[in-house]
């Protein structure tokens, strides 16, 4: 029941997920915080295919760019995994605090379709990176920059997945649309679009690790892909921005007791 | 740099294709884990294991062998994990099908590129942990 509301929870903030999984996981339903990531991860691989379906047949997602940043993310995510069975589990609690008021913070950017292109880049060209997106007024070209600095957020996007379970869809959109200069619509698609690879990286690990436990990831995946669906839906029609105020503040709130539980012991 | 400039509609079809098997995948993995989780609650009504105390998993559900062993015995919590390791194999299947298609394409950048993240992905999952 819990994991559905948090599937639902999740679509409407747009915050996907994990970030809400493990906090209601570990603090209202008591869970050991690595069934909770492992949960997350899982969740985070169901709503990233099932979203990136949809979107990839619109043809806004630079499978591109994303191919080649996945390189720094599923290397990342590794890292993550790997750095997660070395540290205690109260220090992953306040770095998971610490990452989920920076994604409420996050998704309350003013979302604007701000057109910033500067023309062609030189790694960018050499990586066939520049595409078309649809838009009002048909298909749009734009360029891509910024492609080390874009590589190395994303490698840092990687380890915070592998190390808490959660898709940081917030850090790989400000990496291709602030660093790498993508149209707004184009990075979040594509961020979601490579969600899915980053989290498969880290939940091998987490798998053959015993993270992942078929009695929690049941209820937690179905619910999650329900509740996105009928997110969606229900999305369509409400005053988005408020919402998402309100429910910024909530995650605000879980954080800082993460963060306090994690300390306290 | 000789491999050509990618053409819209090659890059269109290979999206629609990528679309259909990501949806497969997911809805495939959600039908066992939902089997799976009735045959569990059937089984098990009341909850018997405390997660709030972490104690991993039996090695017959973190394996990938040791999963398909279980799922076999129409065991509930083998379908589950079998359900949870198709999804996670979603992703990785789309990486290969990028591998073929960029092959197709003859864009041997990205080739390299997709065959890079593929086994990447498919080292944590064979050998991760």
């Amino acid at each position: 029941m819990g994991s559905l509301f948090a599937g639902f929870l999740g679509s409407l903030t747009g915050l996907g997920g994990g970030v809400v999984i493990v906090p209601l996981l570990t603090l209202f339903f008591h869970v050991d915080i690595r069934y909770a990531i492992g949960a997350a991860l899982v969740s985070v691989i169901a709503t990233s295919s099932g979203a990136a379906a949809a979107y990839v047949k619109e043809g806004y997602s630079n499978i591109r760019v994303g191919m080649f940043l996945e390189i720094a993310t599923t290397v990342g995510a590794l890292a993550g995994a790997a750095l997660a069975l070395h540290l205690h589990v109260s220090v992953i609690a306040i770095i998971f605090g610490l990452a989920l008021i920076y994604s409420a913070i996050a998704s309350l950017r003013e979302k604007d379709e701000v057109v910033h292109d500067r023309g062609p880049d030189r790694i960018a060209t050499l990586l066939h990176m520049d595409s078309t997106y649809p838009t009002a007024k048909g298909l749009t070209a734009y360029h891509v920059r910024g492609v080390p600095l874009g590589f190395t957020m994303m490698f840092g996007a990687g380890v915070l997945s592998g190390l808490l379970g959660i898709g940081s869809g917030a850090v790989k959109v400000l990496a291709m649309d602030q660093a790498m200069k993508l149209p707004f619509k184009v990075s979040t698609t594509t961020s979601n679009f490579m969600i899915g690879v980053t989290a498969a990286a880290s939940a091998g690990i987490y798998l053959s690790r015993g993270y992942i436990d078929p009695g929690i990831a049941m209820p937690v995946m179905l619910g999650v892909l329900g509740g996105s669906l009928i997110g969606a839906r229900v999305l369509a029609g409400a005053k988005v921005k408020r919402l998402r105020l309100v429910f910024s503040v909530v995650i605000g709130f879980l954080a800082l007791e993460m963060i306090y539980k994690g300390f306290a012991g | 740099m000789t491999s050509p400039a990618p053409t819209l509609q090659q890059d269109q079809r290979l999206n629609q294709i990528m679309a259909v098997l990501l949806r497969t995948g997911v809805l495939l993995a959600a039908g066992l884990v939902f089997v799976g989780g009735i045959i569990f609650l059937m089984r098990h009504p009341q909850p018997t294991t405390n997660y709030g105390v972490f104690h991993g998993e039996p090695e017959e559900l973190r394996t990938i062998s040791g999963i398909f062993r279980e799922a076999r015995q129409l065991h509930g919590r083998g379908l589950i994990q079998l359900g949870l390791l198709l999804l996670i194999a979603t992703p990785v299947a789309r990486v290969l099908f990028s591998v073929f298609a960029f092959l197709y394409e003859r864009d041997w950048t990205y080739l390299a590129v997709t065959i890079l993240v593929w086994s990447l992905l498919t080292y944590s999952l064979f050998f991760g942990g």
